[in-house]
């Protein structure tokens, strides 16, 4: 209907809108799908044309030492991290949302604090202070400094999903006699679960992705893979290093399309 | 309150008392119950996260190493203007501190500090620790000077005295090009310590660099996406939210392989005849500013197409309707409403910009170092805790102020990515 009547300026102005639009996009793509066919060479050099596709650099990720435990250690912080946040971070949105406490915009601005606090600090900070107990080059210090940068992303998501929850429901269940803790089992956690699971994957992700403060804390065996990639990267630039991105380049996807699949869950549950 | 009261109009006065007083009490446990959930979060943060930098600032201002291992000569030095020499007591209990020092073996600590001071002054305290006279000398200060005609200059002692403690003014002045002179007034500092205003602007230069170019690509690409049908939105969003998803290091690694020499961006350039040779664009400027933008750019798309959402088409129709040109109704009607987005989205892009650390320290150069770097410098490579802090609170203090003008603009529960 409107372009019916669009004048040939304003046809013009849109196309062009769509061109800065589509350069911007692959802007952003570009350099991420290029990495990715290099991981399936069967050259050794980081440059196109592939001399032949092979999958030995997988091989290589699967089998080796250097790799390897890296992923296992990625995992094992990245998922206590994440149950720890989880916890605290639904727990503490829950009581910001659920009444006007004193002091509750300072808090509130101190625990989204972690999210907007330059990491670099954080990892100097914290590895001089976990030092002193004992807590520096060890995975419990590694797992507390992640939880702490995850908490936010659980906070903000749970809060945005609490924001659309009727409370009406919770007092309903109340008035016929459920007590708190069935009220929250049974009502309130089913409706805002969505919001909780996409908080965990930030929290998840946040971690994965965590580079510096593992820089300054861990001791060779706990290093994680993003770590392990930026030694990488410093040192010299292999093909394995595009096997691991791809890797976490489908990760990456998984976990987008899952948050987004949650949030229209969520919206839908709402009646929304 | 107006409503309740209304309601109870018909309620007996005791009655209506007993009523606001349960309401009253019910609120009050609300209130304690919502506290009490936020409660362990805030314990945990404290203790893991709040207290340790609140540690590390601390010693950038606290300076007590000096005065625990040369008691003596800072007490000697307590009541002295800084105009001539110090008096003959303080050289003397110079000889004497240095003395217990060396047989302590702290004397390393002390030079050290008293190093970052004046350069040169670690060896100064060795030298003369060596040399020492095993007896105490009748007249001390001509024995220090003999030993070394540095104990003749003020600026040696003030160097001492500055240090004495318990707080320091020292490291904060540093990181502002500054220091102070024997009489303890501010001065320049000397050109070759000199590099930290030019660190902090390169650091404000280069995130707001990065901000321009982030708004400038943003904007079209969240008003083209806001403007479109929301499935068609959706998909295309995918694309601006895939990078914001992958792992920095991934990012880092893509752009190292797209700008390398032999890389994707100059076989491109090479084969479209663009330039004869190729171009060394990795380890520069221009890649740190390209590999922020592609990380922090998702950051402004996403709070301006939240805003741009909300603005209605009528107001633009409206006003063409009544024959403003297309020009006049995006910079009078269009552009003003986006103004919070544009708050949003350039506060989060520029205060995150002012921490990076590992984008510079893998495909920028030596000049593209920003602050993060010499704090981890300073922490790690030499181990001087007080220039980390000092920088430290720098970058915090920008962080901190940003982030409540944010949270007065955008509010904190609007922090939401993704």
């Amino acid at each position: 209907m409107e372009r019916a009547y669009a004048t040939t300026g304003q046809r013009l102005a849109r196309l062009g809108l769509r061109l800065q639009t589509a350069l911007v996009l692959l802007f952003l793509v570009a350099p991420i799908a290029a990495i990715v066919p290099l991981s399936f060479s069967a050259g050794s050099f980081l440059h196109y044309p592939l001399p032949g596709l092979s999958l030995r650099w997988y091989r290589d990720f699967f089998t080796s030492d250097f790799w390897l435990p890296t992923v296992w250690n990625s995992a094992v912080i990245g998922a206590a991290a994440t149950a720890l946040a989880t916890i605290l971070g639904t727990l503490a949105a829950i009581g910001l949302w659920r009444a006007r406490f004193p002091g509750r915009g300072l808090v509130f601005g101190l625990v989204m604090f972690p999210m907007m606090a330059p990491v670099v600090i954080v990892a100097v900070a914290v590895y001089f202070a976990y030092a002193q107990v004992g807590l520096a080059n060890t995975y419990l210090g590694i797992i507390l400094a992640h939880t702490a940068l995850g908490a936010p992303f659980v906070v903000v998501t749970v809060y945005a999903t609490l924001s659309g929850f009727d409370s009406a429901l919770a007092r309903a269940a109340a008035s016929l006699g459920a007590s708190p803790i069935t009220v929250f089992r049974r009502v309130t956690l089913p409706l805002i679960l969505p919001g909780v699971v996409a908080g965990a994957l930030f929290a998840l992700v946040t971690s994965l992705d965590e580079v510096v403060v593992v820089l300054f804390m861990a001791a060779p065996e706990q290093r994680t893979l993003p770590r392990q990639m930026f030694a990488g990267i410093n040192d010299n630039l292999s093909l394995t290093i595009t096997a691991a991105a791809t890797l976490l380049v489908v990760l990456a996807v998984a976990l987008m399309l899952t948050v987004a699949w949650l949030r229209r869950r969520g919206e839908r549950l709402r009646g929304g | 309150m107006t409503a309740a009261d209304g309601a109870a109009g018909g309620i007996a006065a005791p009655a209506r008392a007993d009523l606001r007083r349960q309401l009253g009490r019910s609120r009050r446990r609300e209130r304690r119950q919502a506290a009490l959930l936020v409660a362990p979060l805030v314990l945990f943060l404290f203790a893991t996260f709040l207290a340790p930098i609140a540690a590390m600032l601390w010693r950038g201002v606290s300076d007590e190493e000096v005065s625990r291992i040369l008691p003596r000569v800072t007490a000697a030095l307590a009541g002295w203007d800084g105009r001539a020499l110090p008096p003959e007591a303080a050289f003397a209990a110079l000889i004497e501190d240095m003395r217990a020092a060396r047989d302590a073996g702290t004397l390393a600590s002390a030079g050290t500090r008293l190093n970052y001071d004046i350069n040169g002054f670690r060896t100064l305290v060795f030298a003369t620790a060596r040399r020492l006279p095993a007896e105490q000398p009748a007249d001390a200060r001509t024995a220090l000077i003999a030993i070394d005609a540095k104990w003749g200059d003020v600026e040696t002692w003030g160097a001492i005295r500055r240090a004495a403690g318990p707080a320091t003014d020292f490291y904060l002045l540093a990181a502002l090009d500054l220091k102070r002179n024997a009489a303890g007034d501010v001065v320049a500092a000397p050109a070759n310590e000199a590099v930290f205003v030019n660190l902090l602007l390169r650091t404000l230069g280069i995130s707001a660099l990065v901000t321009l170019v982030c708004l400038l690509l943003g904007y079209p690409v969240a008003y083209y996406l806001s403007s479109l049908p929301a499935r068609t939105a959706n998909l295309l969003m995918v694309l601006v939210l895939l990078p914001f998803w992958t792992s920095l290091l991934v990012r880092l690694a893509a752009w190292v392989v797209m700008l390398q020499r032999d890389g994707i961006v100059n076989n491109l350039l090479l084969r479209l005849d663009l330039v004869s040779s190729p171009l060394s664009l990795l380890y520069s400027r221009f890649a740190v500013v390209v590999a922020m933008v592609h990380v922090l750019l998702p950051f402004m798309v996403l709070p301006l197409m939240s805003v741009m959402k909300g603005i209605p088409g009528a107001h633009l129709r409206a006003a063409a309707s009544l024959g403003a040109p297309p020009r006049t109704v995006f910079r009078r009607i269009y552009l003003p409403q986006t103004l919070p987005g544009i708050a949003a989205g350039t506060l989060l892009v520029f205060i995150q910009a002012l921490g990076y650390y590992i984008t510079p320290a893998l495909v920028g150069g030596g000049d593209d170092q920003m602050i993060g770097s010499f704090i981890a410098f300073y922490a790690t490579r030499t181990i001087n805790w007080g220039m980390a802090a000092a920088l430290s609170f720098m970058l915090l203090g920008a962080t901190v102020l940003l982030y409540f003008i944010y949270s007065r603009l955008v509010g904190f529960e609007r922090l939401r990515l993704g």
